[in-house]
Order: structure tokens, then sequence, then C-alpha cells
């Protein structure tokens, strides 16, 4: 045994390296195919382009706005002389968290008909994805006229934090689905099986087999779904509203997006705009990085 | 009992996957019971294809909208799509193993950041940079383009990295056999084998540059009128939504719902087309 992983372990490395080309052997092949080499050239400069913009944007907004993080912007009450974005801030969580308490339950459980009830090439579940894709691909502004149309005027919500919940329910609705769905389809169906040869019922096998097993992927969806709904800006301009209080669900208040929005069309404020430029940052940076954290638990299994 | 709640359940169950289709339905019915009506009053001619827009003289015509959104597409795929593609390309066969995990999520982070904070960017950045190299005001359709160029970049990169991935590596190898270099293999072999996947890519990028509206609005200069150049302002037809909706009524505000029906007839041609070739290249694997 001994002598035969001697043998075996030399020849792979022998292989690897016979794979390899030294750099001086591309920059010799590149020389005598110079068009491949400018293709290459081409590539990395496209590469380093992208993440230098990337890199750029991010500390541009870092360097600009940190300096103005001042206590006065995190008052409780907005005046227009401290132009505090405190009210946004809860604004937006509260937003958050009433929107991702209409959107998760029902993509989910819309996600469990999908995986787990529906036939194949039924009907019913042909227009559900379709209706579902055409609904990731609508722009936020028309999110933003259907629900001034439905929510405000129609069902005489008038401009208030509820009527901005639920336009963003409609907008986080296919992103939640779509994950939920994924994460279902990934639990294997021996667990179900063992499940019912014990004699769970199909509600019970859902509920404490399936679930627990998708919640990573669910939870990867939902995280991207918050991150959509803190930046969301157009859906809310004429739902929610735009002024600057903490009001209660039936009132009027705006989200940082739209504080930042509101700030920089006046012009008067550009450097507390860039201070809420930061926070936003700050917050989809965190967003990213759980949704990163998530992900690598889901390929861990 | 227990049966009575599975059944129950099966229903709530379902009733929450109809959601998607009663909000299509309903923005469907919303959209074009506001719109269309205000269509017809101003003549279906003069709405789409009038060249004035005065709400104040009651001339509705949202041509040059529709072709600033056009040029303002266009001028981002131009930007956007050959960075994108070559970026991808990079992500696909050139990327070290070491910093192919950083930059995956810096792509992500590019897709995350919302669009408010790149029209403060291209604000504060970009248009104080073509204000002083080229004059004029710099609120223009360059700044637009430039801007939803690099904003739709992600959205490219990524369904591009998967289908140059999804291309079979014996293609590849096959290419090298026979004496290609590496770049030639890839862009003359691996780029044609993933072309349904780019394509679709495209158009979702194209998608999301027409729909695209606080960050245009903010860099594109809103003036109503046909574009007049490469450094002069344009508005596009979110913009038009916006900037006017916060004042108009009657038949002014209604005129603007129907600039988001078309809006969304564009958008509603964009994802057929999409599903099309999603189709497409899901037959031809």
């Amino acid at each position: 045994m001994q002598t035969n992983t001697a043998v075996v372990e030399p020849t792979v490395e022998h292989m690897k390296k016979r794979n390899q080309t030294s750099t001086a052997d591309r920059i010799r092949s590149y020389l005598r195919h110079p068009g491949s080499g400018v293709l290459a050239l081409l590539t990395i400069g496209a590469a380093i382009v992208t993440f230098a913009v990337l890199l750029f944007l991010v500390a541009y907004i870092l360097v600009k706005g940190i300096p103005y993080l001042t206590p006065d912007l995190f008052s409780l009450e907005y005046t227009s002389d401290n132009v505090s974005l405190m009210p946004s801030l809860i604004n937006t969580f509260i937003m958050t968290a009433l929107s991702l308490v209409i959107a998760a339950p029902l993509g989910i459980f819309a996600a469990i008909y999908l995986v787990e009830y529906a036939k194949k090439g039924n009907k019913l579940v042909q227009v559900i994805r379709i209706t579902a894709e055409t609904l990731s691909g609508i722009p936020s502004i028309v999110y933003g006229l259907f629900g001034m149309l439905f929510f405000v005027t129609a069902l005489h919500w008038g401009m208030s934090l509820l009527a901005g919940a639920c336009t963003l329910v409609i907008m986080v609705l296919p992103l939640i689905m779509r994950t939920a769905e994924e994460a279902l389809k990934a639990v294997p169906d021996s667990y179900r099986e063992a499940s019912f040869g014990l004699g769970a019922g199909k509600l019970r096998t859902i509920f404490t087999i399936v679930l627990p097993s998708a919640v990573p992927g669910i939870l990867a969806g939902i995280i991207l779904a918050i991150g959509r709904i803190i930046g969301e800006t157009a859906a809310l301009l004429y739902t929610s509203g735009t002024v600057a209080q903490v009001p209660n669900l039936m009132g009027s208040g705006r989200t940082l997006a739209l504080h930042m929005y509101v700030l920089s069309s006046e012009g008067f404020h550009m450097n507390q705009a860039s201070a809420t430029a930061v926070v936003i940052l700050l917050f989809v940076l965190l967003i990213n990085s759980l949704s990163g954290m998530v992900a690598k638990r889901i390929a861990k299994g | 009992m227990n049966r009575f709640k599975e059944q129950a359940m099966k229903i709530v169950f379902m009733v929450a996957a109809c959601a998607s289709v009663l909000a299509v339905f309903l923005i469907c019915l919303f959209l074009f019971a506001n719109g269309i009506p205000a269509i017809a009053k101003i003549g279906p001619l003069k709405f789409l294809l009038g060249t004035v827009w005065k709400p104040s003289n009651d001339k509705f015509g949202i041509f040059p909208m529709i072709i600033a959104s056009i040029y303002v597409t266009g001028g981002a795929i131009l930007v956007g799509v050959p960075i994108a593609l070559l970026t991808s390309v990079f992500m696909a066969r050139y990327c070290p193993q070491k910093i192919y995990r950083p930059l995956k999520s810096g792509i992500e982070l590019m897709a995350g950041v919302p669009s408010i904070v790149y029209g403060f960017f291209g604000l504060v950045l970009m248009v104080p940079l073509i204000r002083n190299t080229f004059g004029g005001t710099g609120t223009s359709w360059l700044a637009a383009s430039l801007l939803l160029g690099i904003m739709i970049l992600p959205t490219i990169i990524g369904p591009t990295e998967s289908a140059l991935r999804s291309v079979p590596e014996s293609y590849y190898e096959g290419s090298l056999a026979l004496g290609a270099t590496k770049e030639r293999s890839i862009f003359v072999v691996m780029l044609p084998a993933a072309k349904s996947g780019i394509l679709a890519a495209v158009v979702l990028g194209i998608g999301r540059a027409i729909g695209e509206t606080m960050a245009v609005i903010m860099v594109a200069g809103n003036q109503a009128r046909m574009p007049a150049g490469l450094l002069k302002g344009l508005r596009t037809m979110t913009a038009n939504i916006v900037t006017e909706m916060g004042y108009a009524t009657g038949l002014h505000r209604e005129a603007l719902i129907a600039t988001g029906v078309v809006l969304f007839v564009f958008i509603l041609i964009i994802n057929l087309s999409l599903s099309l070739l999603n189709r497409r290249s899901e037959n031809a694997n």
C-alpha cells in the first residue's frame, strides 16, 4: 500500500505541473498570437474597471459622508435646522418589519403550495409562475403608481406607512417566493418519506420536518428582501409620502432612502444627504455580509 | 378534525400562492383603467407621437420621453454590456481561486447598493466632472447613460457568468487540443455556446435600465423636450412620472398614469422576450 501511494502522488503532481504554463511561456504565446494577448488584456482591464468603480463608489460615499455624521443628525425630533435622520431610520425599521410580517408568510406559504401540494403540469402552477416572473420584472416606479392608485386612493388609506408597506409586499413577494421554493426543493425526499413512514400527516411533515431544514435558504431570501426594502425610493414616494416624522400606521412618514432623496433634490442639505448615504450603505454592507454568512451555512449543509 | 385541518391548510397555501396572480391582475386593472381613458381623451396618436409636453396648455405628447428612455437605455447598454461581458469572462475563466470569493461578494454588493445611492454618487461626482470637462450643465444624456451603465453591471455579470460556467468543459478542452489559445477558445467557442444565456442577461439589464427612476432623475436634467445631444438634458418616462406626480391634477395626472401604462407595456414586452429566451436556453441544455 505504502509504495502505491508513493508512486501515485508524484504522477499527479507531475501532471499538474505539465498542465501549468509559466509566465514566460504565456508571454511568448501572446507575442505569437497578438489578438489573444489583446483580448486577455481587455478582459483583465474590464474586471479592474468594474471593481475599481465599486471600490471608488463605496470609498467616495464613506469619505464624503462620515465627517457629517454628527450627534445632531440623530436627535429624535426632525427640525429644519438639524435635518435629523432619526425619524426616517425608525420608519425604515417599521416599514421593513411591517412588509415582512405580511410578505414572509405569504411567500413561504405560496412556495409550500408550489413544492408540496401542486401536481406537475398543473395549469394554476403555470399561471402562478408566469405572474411571479412578471412581478419580479416590474420596475419600482410602476409599483409606486399602483400603490398610489389602489392603496392610497381606491382603499382611502391616504399616504401612509401601511400603504407603503403593502406596496413593498407585492414588490418583494416574488423574491421570497422564489428563494423559499428553491430551499424547499432542496430538502431531500427521504426526509418526507421517513416522516410519512412514522405516521405523521402531510401538514405535520411540512411544519416539523421540511420547513426547519429549509430555514437557511428561506432566510437568505428574506435578507435580500430587507435589502430591497431599505433601499427603495420610487415605490414609496407616492405611497408612504415624505413627511419627516414617526407616524402611526395610517400616517405618512419617510424612510431613510426617501429622506436622502428629499434632501438631495432640495439641494440645501447635501452634507446631511451624504451622511444619510453612509448610513444606508452601512446597512447594505451589513445585509450583504449576513447573507454571505447564511450562504456559507447552506453550503456546509 | 385532523382531516379538516389538513384540507383547510391546503386551501390556505393555495390562496397564498394565488396572491401573485391577484397582484398582477390588480396592477393591470388599475393602471389600465386609470391610464387608457386619458390616452383616449388626448388621442392615442397625439399622446404617443406628440412632441410637445405642456400640461399647462393641455399638450400631452410623450414622444420625447419615449425616445429619451430608449436613448438612455441604449447608452447604458453601450457602456455596460462590453464591460460586463468581459468581467464575467474574467470571473468564470481567469479569476485566481484566492480572490474569487471577495470579488463575487463585491458584485453582490454592487447589486445591493440602492439606486438612490448611485444617483447621489452621479449627482455629486459625475455631473460636476462632465460639467467641468465638456461644459454645459452636466446633467445630461451622457451622465445618465454612464451611471446606468454602471448600475446594470451586476445585473448582467451574474447570469452571464453562470451561463459561461454551464458550457461543458469539453468544449474548452477540445478547442485547446486543436491548438487554439485560451482566449480564442473562450471567445470563439464558449461565448457562442452560452449565447442565449448571455442574451437573456442583456435583456434583463435593458429591463433594469429602462425602469430605473431615482438615479436617472438625479442626473438626467429632466427637460421635457426632444433629446438634443449627448451633453444636453433629457427626461425619461420614469422621470416624467415622478417629477410631476406630486402636484398634478385632473387630465395632467391621468396623462402621467398613462405614461406609466406605456412604460408598463415596454416592460411586459421585455419580460415576454426574456421568458422566451430563457425557455430557449433551457431547451438548448
